[in-house]
């Protein structure tokens, strides 16, 4: 696999180095001392891995994963086990070290990091059926990226919908019509002129209304029928 | 106060016997960590602990890379503190810094 880093500290630099020349799948090509650098080089180069620092001066880690279109797996280095869980919002990152790192450990991230990439080999071939695993929606003219996974339903409040996801709420400026069409018939179902909720997520359901997290839905009675063949009832 | 003595385990072990690795890593960690500590005491001396804190922040790695695995923790927090404006554990952090003044300067 075709590697770079990415660590502003030289002793960081020089460890990763030393034991990516220990790893036989390992093709170390490049080192950056800054993101900006490794951004410009990315836009030109393609690459199968990179070893990214987190904590780095004026441009972190997280920073450079959101401008990368296409980003390639990504192993996190760092010194601060605190930024784990901001860590599975991205699905390029394949393993989290934390520094000081040891050859063991270094090679286990790797390893993954390899059959990661071939699972994703396998799973790319059908190019035409590739599916859609999230959303992006233009929030203060920002493109945050909604994983459809995460949603537990959205519901329209005039020119605006609210998408509720486990973490957040978002307000978009958009019609229940068009964010309808964008979302995954196998996950979604419209149970009211204003709801329309994530199946999965249901907790229960009592006549005319579902329960998804603590929010109580309506379901309309023209709905209710596809509703119900949506579950598995004994 | 913690007592545990700065060593090379951590080098030794992952150069695999790489003495020039070693070498040069020694040789990075005897030129940044003075620079460090100076530039960590000068912010602390003008009150811009957010700054001192980044410099414990690269400071933590290399007291992590000279195998002192209670020290490391120290950091963790007194930097965490620093970020609050904390000065708790500013003396059992510069006794850290000293030890590893010390070691560098032996090897």
């Amino acid at each position: 696999m075709k590697s770079i880093i990415i660590d502003d500290e030289e002793m960081a630099r020089a460890i990763i180095d030393k034991l990516s020349s220990n790893n036989k799948n390992l093709n170390l090509i490049e080192s950056f001392s800054n993101a900006i650098e490794a951004i410009k080089y990315l836009n030109q180069n393609s690459v199968d891995l990179i070893f990214l620092d987190i904590h780095m001066p004026t441009f972190t880690g997280f920073d450079l994963l959101q401008t990368l279109k296409n980003p390639p797996k990504v192993i996190l280095t760092t010194s601060d086990k605190n930024f784990a869980i901001e860590a599975f919002e991205y699905d390029c990152i394949v393993d989290y070290l934390v520094k000081p790192v040891t050859q063991e450990r270094f090679d286990k991230a790797v390893q993954k990091a390899t059959l990661f990439s071939q699972t994703n080999k396998v799973e790319s071939k059908p190019k035409d059926t590739e599916v859609i695993n999230e959303l992006y929606v233009n929030i203060d003219r920002r493109l945050v990226k909604i994983n459809f996974a995460t949603i537990n339903l959205i519901e329209a409040k005039g020119d605006y919908i609210l998408i509720k996801t486990d973490s957040k709420n978002y307000t978009v400026h958009s019609t229940m019509k068009k964010i309808e069409e964008k979302l995954p018939d196998d996950l979604f179902l419209k149970v009211h002129r204003s709801f329309i909720i994530n199946t999965t997520k249901i907790i229960d359901i009592e006549d005319n209304s579902v329960l998804i997290g603590n929010n109580v839905i309506p379901v309309s009675r023209s709905n209710r029928p596809e509703l119900m063949k949506r579950l598995n009832l004994l | 106060m913690i007592y545990e003595k700065p060593n090379l385990n951590y080098l030794k072990e992952i150069s695999g016997g790489d003495l020039e690795f070693e070498e040069k890593l020694l040789i990075i960690v005897k030129k940044e960590l003075p620079e460090e500590i100076n530039s960590y005491k000068k912010f602390l001396n003008e009150n811009n602990f957010k700054q001192a804190a980044e410099l414990v922040h690269k400071i933590k790695h290399k007291i992590s890379i000279l195998g002192l695995e209670k020290s490391y923790q120290v950091a963790i927090d007194y930097e965490e503190e620093l970020k609050q404006d904390n000065l708790n554990l500013k003396l059992e952090f510069e006794e850290i810094l000293n030890s590893m003044i010390c070691f560098i300067k032996m090897v």
